[in-house]
Order: C-alpha cells, then structure tokens, then sequence
C-alpha cells in the first residue's frame, strides 16, 4: 500500500511546520551542546520521523523513494544534524533488512526502527578502506555454524545510539573482493564489541561518528542479512542500500541548500551598503540568480531520479549523478550564501556560518563526489559498448 | 447517560494560513485566496486539542469535528482526526473559496448538528483569523438556550458542570456553567499537539459524513454586506536615537507622552 497524494501533501506540511516551529528555534542548542535534546529526540520519533521509508506492516510510513526525497528535503530546511538522527533508521541503517531481509529478521527489528525505539547503524567504512570498500579487511571467520568476528570500522554515524549494527566482514578470506563479504544484523550488546567515544568534527554537531571495534564477536549464521544462503552477497545489499541512498543525500542537500539560499535573500534584502540594499547590486544579483537555477536543476534532477527509482527499482547513473550535482550545488550555494552575508557570515551569531561547516560533508559520505564521477563514467561506457 | 460517555463537538474553520501574507483583491471586494496555502483556524487547534485531552483524561468519550464551508475543508477534518479526533461531519455550504459563510449561517447548521449529535459540550474557538467575527459560539448558544463560557484559558469538567476561566479586561475570571454547554478558547489555553505522521496515516480510515446545507434546511445566503477591504497601512520606517534623552524628547515633540 501505498501514501496517496493528499495525505502526502498533509505529511508533508506537518514536518514543514514542525521544521520551522520546533527545529529551527532548537538548532543553536543542538550546536551549543553538540547533542540533540531529549525532548526533541522524543518528539522526532512522535512524529514517525524514524519510519519514514520502513512499509507500514512493520509500523513505518511506507514512503515512496520521490516522496522520501521531498519529505527529507523538507526536513534539511532545518540544520541537517536532525536529519542524521533518524538519516540511519531511514536510509543506510534499516534499508538493508527492507531490502535482502528475511520475515523473521524483518520482524525482529523493523517495528522498533520504524518507531526510533531502537537506532540502526551501518558499518562499512574502516581505518583502512573507504571508498574502495569492497576490499575490506573486517573478518567473520566461520566457528560450526557460528562466525567469529574481527575487525575495526569507522565514522560509524549513530554507532553510540545504536542498537543494532549492519557489519559488513569477509566471510572467504580466498575472495578479496566484494565477493568475498557477507552482511550482519549484529544487536550492539554482543560481547565484543567497542564503540569509541565520538569524533570531533568540522560541522553537523549533534551528530556522533565513531569507530567500532569487534573482538571475538561471536554471532550465528541466522545473522546473515537474507539469511544463511546469502553467505557471500553482503556487498550486493551495500551496494543497493548506497544506490538509493544516493537520492536520499541528494535531497539533503537541495534542502539544506534552500535554506542556505533563503538566508542569503533575506540578508541581502536588509543589508544595506552604498545607498541601498546589497540585493540591488548586480554582483550580488548574481551570487544569488546562480544559486537559485543551480538549486532548481539540482531539485528536479532529484525527483526525476527518485520517480526512476520507484519505476525500476533502481537508477545506477542518475542516482549517482544526482548525488554528485547536488552535493557539490549545496558547497557552491554554501559559498555564495556565505559571501553574500559578507563579515558576517563569517561569524557564528548567523546560521550561514554553520549551515556552510555542515554541508561540506554531503561531499564525501555514502560515496566521494570523485566516486560518483567513476560510477557515472563507467556506466556511460558500459551503455555506450551495448549499444555498439 | 454514563459518567465517561460525554460527547464533545469541535467546529474548525478552514482558513488562510497564519504564515501567509495576505493579499486584497484588485476590485477591494475581499483577501484573495485563490491558490494561497489555507490550514485549520488556529483558535479551533486549540479547541480540539483541549477536546482531545479530555478524551485522553477519561472525561470524555468521543470528539466530533465539524467542518462548514467548500468541499476543501475536508482537509481541515483530516487534520483534526489525525490530531485525535474520532469521527469528522463536513457540511458543503460553498463552492467558492472566497464565499465566506455568516456566523449566523454557521450556527443554526451546528445547531442542527447538535440536536442530532446530543453533544454535551461544544468547544469552539473564539474566533476565526480571517473575519474576526467572534460571534459563532455565542449565536449557538443562543440558538440552543445553552449556556456559554467564551474566551476560556482553562477548562475543567466537573460533574455536569464546566469549570471555565476566562481571560476578560484586567484579568481572569472563573465561572461555572452547567452542561451542556458552549465553551470558546482563547490563545493561552493550551499548544495545540502536531499531527504525527503515523497518526495521519490512521485518520485516513476515521469515518468522515458528508453533508450539505440543504440537508439542513439553512439558507446560507449572505446577509452581511462587505463595503470595501483595504491593506493594513504599512509599517513606517523605524529611526534609531542615540540615547533615552533624545527618545523621550522626540516622544514628547511627537505628543506621545
Ligand atoms: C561524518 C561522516 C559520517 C560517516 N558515516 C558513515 C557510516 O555511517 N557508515 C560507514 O560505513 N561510513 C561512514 N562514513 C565514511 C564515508 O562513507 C567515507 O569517509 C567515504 O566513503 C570516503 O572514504 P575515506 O574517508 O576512507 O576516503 P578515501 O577513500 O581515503 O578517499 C580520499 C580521497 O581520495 C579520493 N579517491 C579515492 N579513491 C579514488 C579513485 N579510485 N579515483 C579518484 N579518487 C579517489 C576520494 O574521492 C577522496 O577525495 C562517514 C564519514 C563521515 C565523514
Ligand atoms: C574575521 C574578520 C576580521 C576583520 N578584521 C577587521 C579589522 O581588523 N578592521 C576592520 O576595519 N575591519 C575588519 N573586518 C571587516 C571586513 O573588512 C569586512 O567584513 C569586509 O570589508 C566586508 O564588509 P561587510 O562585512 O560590512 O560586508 P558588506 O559590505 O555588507 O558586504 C556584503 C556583501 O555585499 C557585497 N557588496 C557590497 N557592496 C557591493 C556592491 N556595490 N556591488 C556588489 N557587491 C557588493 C559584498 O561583496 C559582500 O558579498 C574583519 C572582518 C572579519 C570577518
């Protein structure tokens, strides 16, 4: 089943007022205090936030991929420290188990995500591999039908809340590759494990990465996402959750950039130098007018890539070119916005100042923009050899 | 008629959203409404979520919302039934945004309403953003000879009584009205709760009536004339003085003080 259009539009204009009437005013205390308030954090899960891409049998909001996309674009008008909070229970974290789960897993752990009773994290990247994660180092050597997991991950968001991770180990030491890895539902109070305390950071305070250690992490062979006869296919799940994914980061940054946008029309409405406000000035006019279209192409290269999605069930080169586009549109509408605010968006009493600090990351997670370009190239040559 | 079974009736008004800005009309005959963003009379946010606390505290059994006015307001319902509402009545009285329907109008068709509901308590808002008419509430209870409480800020049921305080010139006022009754709301009584996203989910499945006037047999036809409508007179540029002599000194040079 799925949200028709006028419930949607009604979803949606809840977490439009929620964002300006609760997030916004909170969004200094969460800088302030490097932490969501608990209230907040209550409130976020009162709303359904946690469920939103999660099917309504198991409790959550059953978004389409094109309504996932303006929904968290909505949410991203406030600080996207808030959207990181329920980004892994959405995105990376439960879309796995949505995707390759089995029942029992299913119901074991989606109704709790769906609720935020319970947080997901996703445990990819390591000391050693980041974008080349398929060669990942993290074991899971097979004990009867148990596995023995070893191994370091890092900037695991949300590890510190979490309480169940997605881990991705080579089950075949002989494979190096992607064939070589399984993936794991591993509840965060095993014996073994480690979460680090947080990493400081350039921007998005609030949120919480850390690295993970596994010691001896003892865990059966049901724990396989998908079960025991997906041993060996975890990369496929990652590689699928990251795909979609791509749309869900790239609505985070058209989001995050109309705020950026809208802040920087208003200074320079009420900013007045040389006899009039800055606005009138062509040379703002212009930081301004290119913002506004690069925002415009890089919204509805989104959708157009969301609807694919939900018609195909995947969207390799637009995903990763919405990811791309986007990303490097917010930077650029970061710089612009903050330029436009002049001394002042270099100070931290205006929100520009940390709105441009938290967008510089939509750069480098779930896939490098230079990763992105890869993606893109190779598909472009693979088509272009089918063709021929 | 059981201690838990009362039975609250809630009006709600669709009406041009609080965060708009609003506009006249070319001719002046009105605020222009066509495709402008329009939410539930915030007033009646308050009036239903009060009615929902009662619910919620065992005091009442079942919440009603009302909506008068064109077939849109049925949004307006959703909202109310996502925010906790059981069941919802939408009245089609209009089939043109800018018709607004008379207080008048809107009290005899809730009049009705109540004779077939059996409410024992009709919690309204005080007024409506868009015509500040203040006057629904108070027409009904006339209509109905029940008594009234307006401009509430504190609402408490005892036995076949309401206990109301009210916000009145210079202070509050506490009186006791026998139920069944009318009580309107004013701003301070309580912050209205959001419609979760779940909770809107489940609204979807709450039975909504649809109704006209005519089956009511109210003519809602217009009996107000509007004269004119203008723009507020804009605000006039602030001036920034260097000190509290100076300010009072242009205070008194402007006969202020
Ligand atoms: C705040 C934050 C939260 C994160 N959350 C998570 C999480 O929840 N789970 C998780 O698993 N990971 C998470 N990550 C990790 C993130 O996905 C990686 O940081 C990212 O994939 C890049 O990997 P890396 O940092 O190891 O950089 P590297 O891979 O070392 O890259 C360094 C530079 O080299 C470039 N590069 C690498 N290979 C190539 C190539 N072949 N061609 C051209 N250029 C190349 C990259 O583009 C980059 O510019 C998070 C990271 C951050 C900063
Ligand atoms: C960390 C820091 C240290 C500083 N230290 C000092 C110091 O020691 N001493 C000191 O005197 N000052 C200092 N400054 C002030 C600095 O020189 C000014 O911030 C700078 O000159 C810009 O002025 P503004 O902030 O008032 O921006 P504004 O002049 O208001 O400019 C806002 C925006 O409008 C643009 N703009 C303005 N006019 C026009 C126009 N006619 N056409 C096109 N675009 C226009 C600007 O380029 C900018 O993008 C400091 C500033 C900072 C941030």
């Amino acid at each position: 089943m799925s949200v028709d259009d006028d419930t949607f539009e009604q979803l949606l204009d809840s977490v439009r007022r929620y964002v300006r009437e609760r997030l916004i005013p909170a969004e200094t205390r969460v800088e302030d205090e490097d932490d969501i308030p608990e209230e907040i954090v209550q409130e976020m899960r009162e709303m359904g936030l946690f469920g939103l891409s999660i099917p309504e049998s198991f409790g959550g909001i059953g978004l389409t991929t094109l309504q996932e996309s303006r929904l968290v674009e909505a949410l991203c008008y406030a600080s996207v420290s808030f959207r990181s909070l329920v980004g892994t229970n959405v995105g990376i974290g439960s879309q796995g188990i949505v995707m390759d789960g089995t029942d029992a897993q299913k119901a074991a752990y989606l109704p709790a995500l769906a609720s935020g009773e319970m947080i997901a994290s996703f445990a990819l990247t390591e000391p050693d591999i980041g974008s080349d994660a398929a060669h990942l180092k993290t074991t899971a050597r097979r004990d009867g039908r148990d596995f023995i997991l070893n191994g370091t991950k890092r900037y695991i968001t949300n590890a510190v809340r979490a309480g169940v991770f997605t881990v991705f180990a080579r089950t075949d030491p002989d494979r190096p590759g992607g064939d070589g890895v399984s993936a794991f539902l591993l509840p965060a109070d095993t014996p073994g494990i480690t979460v680090a305390k947080p990493d400081r950071k350039l921007g998005q305070r609030g949120t919480k990465t850390s690295d993970v250690i596994f010691e001896d992490v003892r865990l059966p062979e049901s724990a396989i996402i998908g079960g025991p006869d997906n041993l060996n296919r975890g990369f496929r799940t990652a590689m699928k959750v990251l795909d979609r994914g791509r749309v869900h980061v790239a609505s985070i940054a058209v989001g995050t950039a109309q705020r950026m946008l809208d802040e920087a029309t208003a200074y320079a409405m009420s900013r007045i130098q040389f006899g009039q406000p800055i606005a009138q000035h062509q040379l703002v006019q212009a930081l301004l007018a290119e913002s506004q279209a690069e925002l415009l192409a890089a919204r509805h290269l989104v959708r157009a890539t969301a609807q694919e999605y939900d018609t195909h069930g995947q969207a390799i080169l637009m995903a990763s070119s919405s990811k791309l586009f986007a990303s490097e549109m917010a930077f650029r509408v970061a710089d612009r916005a903050l330029q436009v605010h002049g001394g002042a968006g270099y100070m931290a009493e205006y929100p520009i100042e940390r709105l441009f600090r938290d967008a510089r990351l939509l750069r480098i997670y779930e896939g490098t923009s230079q990763i992105q370009q890869m993606i893109i190239a190779r598909r472009m040559i693979k088509e272009y050899e089918e063709r021929a | 008629m059981g201690e838990n079974a009362m039975k609250v009736l809630v009006p709600v008004k669709r009406v041009i959203d609080y965060n708009v800005k609003v506009r006249v009309k070319a001719d002046g005959s009105g605020v222009d409404l066509a495709n402008v963003k329009m939410s539930m009379n915030p007033f009646d946010e308050i009036a239903v979520e009060e009615a929902i606390r009662l619910k919620e505290a065992g005091m009442a059994e079942e919440v009603v919302a009302v909506s008068i006015g064109v077939k849109q307001a049925q949004e307006t319902l959703r909202t109310a039934l996502a925010m906790g509402a059981d069941r919802a009545i939408l009245v089609v009285a209009a089939d043109d945004v800018h018709q607004d329907i008379e207080p008048l109008a809107v009290a005899k068709i809730l009049a009705k309403i109540v004779e077939e509901e059996q409410p024992q308590l009709v919690m309204a808002g005080k007024q409506a953003i868009d015509n500040d008419m203040n006057a629904t509430g108070q027409m009904l209870s006339a209509l109905l000879g029940w008594s009234q409480a307006t401009f509430a800020s504190e609402v408490k049921v005892e036995g076949d009584n309401a206990v109301v305080t009210r916000e009145v010139d210079g202070g509050l006022q506490t009186i006791k009205v026998k139920m069944p009754a009318i009580v309107t709301v004013d701003l301070r009584l309580n912050e209205p709760r959001y419609a979760s996203l779940p909770n809107i989910m489940k609204a979807k499945k709450k039975p909504l009536d649809e109704k006209t006037a005519e089956d009511y047999g109210v003519d809602v036809s217009p009996r107000l004339e509007v004269v004119k409508t203008t723009e507020p007179e804009a605000r006039k540029a602030g001036e920034m003085v260097p000190d509290v002599d100076t300010l009072v000194a242009k205070l008194k040079e402007k006969g202020v003080v």
